[in-house]
C-alpha cells in the first residue's frame, strides 16, 4: 500500500512529467490557453498514458524479452502509441465534436507526445512490475493533467490582467511555466531517498 | 537470420493487430457525414478558386447546406449550377449575383513572363504549365477565367482576354441579356475592322 501511493506521490507531484523532467511540453503550452479544452486534453492523454504503459509492458515482456528484440523497443512502443491515439481520435470525434474541434491539432500529436513515449521507455528502464508501470503511467498522466489544468487556469486568468504588451501571449506563459516548474522543484525534498 | 525473420513476424504482426481493432473501431465509432454537403460538393465545379468567398467548393457546398450561404455565389458553375443547387436545397432560384461575364481567358505575355512558377501554384485547375526560369503559357481549353492568376504575378505580364466564341459553344442568346449585347459589342467591333 505505501509502495503504491509512493509510486502516485512521486510520478504525480515529485517526478512530474512536465515541470521536473520537461517532458510534453508541447501540449503543455499549445493545449493549456482554455481550462476546457486542457481538461479534454488531460483525460485523452491520462487513458493514452495509462494503456500505453500497460500494453507496451507487456509486450516488453512477453515479446520483445523472448524474442531477444529489446532493439525494437521504439518502433513497437511507437506502434502501440500511434494505434492508441488513432483510436481515442476516433472515440472524440464521435462523443464529443466540440472537444474535438477544441483540441485540433493537438489530438493526433499526444502520438509524438515524448512523456507517453518517455512513460513508456522509463518503466522497462526501471524495471518496474506490471502493476507498478499501470501506475507508474497513470500517475505521470495524472500529474500532466494536474500540471495542464493549473497552467490553463492561470493562463485565463493572465489572459485578462493588465500586462506590458511586451509579455503579452506566449512570454508571460513561458515566465508562468518556468515559476511552475521552480515551485514544483520544491516537492524534490518531500521524499527523502 | 532467424532474429531478423523474428522481428518482422512480430512487428507484423503487431500492425496487424492494431490494424484490425482500429479497423472494428472505425466501424464502431463511424461519424454519419452531412450527406447534403456530399451532394451539393458534387454539383458545383471543383475549381476552388474562391469566388464565393469561401475557401474551396467544400466549404461552400457546407456553408449552403446548413443555410449560411445563398445558392447563387458560384460564379464558375453559372446559372446552370445555380438553379442544380436550388433544386437540391428546395428553396426558390435566385438572380447570380455576379453579372454574367462574358468568359475570360487567362494570357501569359510570353517575353515578359520570368518564369518565377507563382501563376502555376495559383492556378485552381493546373490551367498553366512551365517550369522554373521557363516560360509559362496558359492552355486555353483548361482555364476558367478566374482571374486568380493575375494578382500574385510579380511582373504584371497576365492578362485577361476575351475567350474566343467557338461555333461549338455557341448558342442563340437569349434577347435583352448581358451576353447578348456583348455578343453585339463583339460584332460591331468586328464589323468595324472589316
Amino acid at each position: 500500500m505505501t509502495e503504491i501511493a509512493l509510486i502516485l506521490l512521486s510520478s504525480v507531484l515529485v517526478n512530474n512529467f512536465v515541470l521536473t523532467k520537461f517532458l510534453g511540453i508541447c501540449p503543455f503550452l499549445g493545449t493549456s490557453s482554455k481550462v476546457e479544452t486542457a481538461v479534454g486534453m488531460s483525460f485523452a492523454v491520462m487513458f493514452v498514458m495509462t494503456v500505453a504503459s500497460t500494453v507496451s509492458w507487456l509486450v516488453q515482456q512477453y515479446v520483445l524479452i523472448p524474442l531477444e528484440l529489446e532493439y525494437l523497443q521504439t518502433i513497437f512502443f511507437i506502434l502501440i502509441i500511434a494505434a492508441l491515439v488513432q483510436f481515442i481520435e476516433m472515440m472524440i470525434h464521435k462523443t464529443s465534436p466540440v472537444l474535438y474541434q477544441g483540441l485540433g491539432i493537438f489530438l493526433p500529436l499526444i502520438t509524438t507526445n515524448c512523456a507517453v513515449l518517455g512513460v513508456a521507455i522509463l518503466n522497462v528502464q526501471q524495471e518496474q512490475t506490471f502493476l507498478t508501470s499501470a501506475l507508474y503511467g497513470f500517475g505521470a498522466a495524472v500529474g500532466f493533467a494536474l500540471v495542464l489544468i493549473l497552467f490553463a487556469g492561470l493562463r485565463e486568468r493572465i489572459e485578462v490582467a493588465p500586462v506590458p504588451t511586451l509579455f503579452k501571449g506566449s512570454p508571460l506563459a513561458l515566465i508562468t511555466a518556468g515559476m511552475m516548474s521552480l515551485a514544483f522543484m520544491g516537492f524534490s525534498g518531500l521524499v527523502k531517498f | 537470420m532467424t532474429g531478423l525473420l523474428y522481428a518482422l513476424a512480430s512487428l507484423g504482426a503487431f500492425a496487424l493487430v492494431a490494424g484490425i481493432v482500429l479497423a472494428i473501431a472505425q466501424k464502431v465509432f463511424h461519424i454519419e457525414g452531412d450527406p447534403m454537403v456530399d451532394k451539393l460538393d458534387a454539383l458545383l465545379p471543383q475549381t476552388q478558386c474562391g469566388q464565393c468567398g469561401y475557401p474551396g467548393c467544400k466549404p461552400y457546398a457546407t456553408a449552403v447546406a446548413c443555410g449560411e450561404a445563398d445558392v447563387n455565389h458560384c460564379v464558375p458553375g453559372g446559372e446552370r449550377t445555380m438553379l442544380q443547387i436550388a433544386d437540391l436545397m428546395g428553396v426558390e432560384p435566385k438572380d447570380l449575383e455576379a453579372e454574367p461575364v462574358a468568359p475570360m481567358l487567362a494570357f501569359v505575355r510570353e517575353d515578359e513572363c520570368i518564369g518565377c512558377t507563382l501563376c502555376i501554384k495559383a492556378c485552381p485547375v493546373d490551367a498553366i504549365i512551365g517550369a522554373p526560369k521557363q516560360y509559362h503559357t496558359v492552355i486555353a481549353d483548361h482555364c476558367t477565367g478566374c482571374t486568380l492568376c493575375v494578382e500574385p504575378c510579380p511582373v504584371d505580364c497576365i492578362d485577361m482576354l476575351m475567350k474566343p466564341e467557338l461555333i461549338e459553344h455557341w448558342s442563340w442568346p437569349l434577347p435583352d441579356t448581358k451576353r447578348a449585347q456583348l455578343g453585339h459589342e463583339r460584332r460591331e467591333q468586328h464589323a468595324g475592322h472589316g
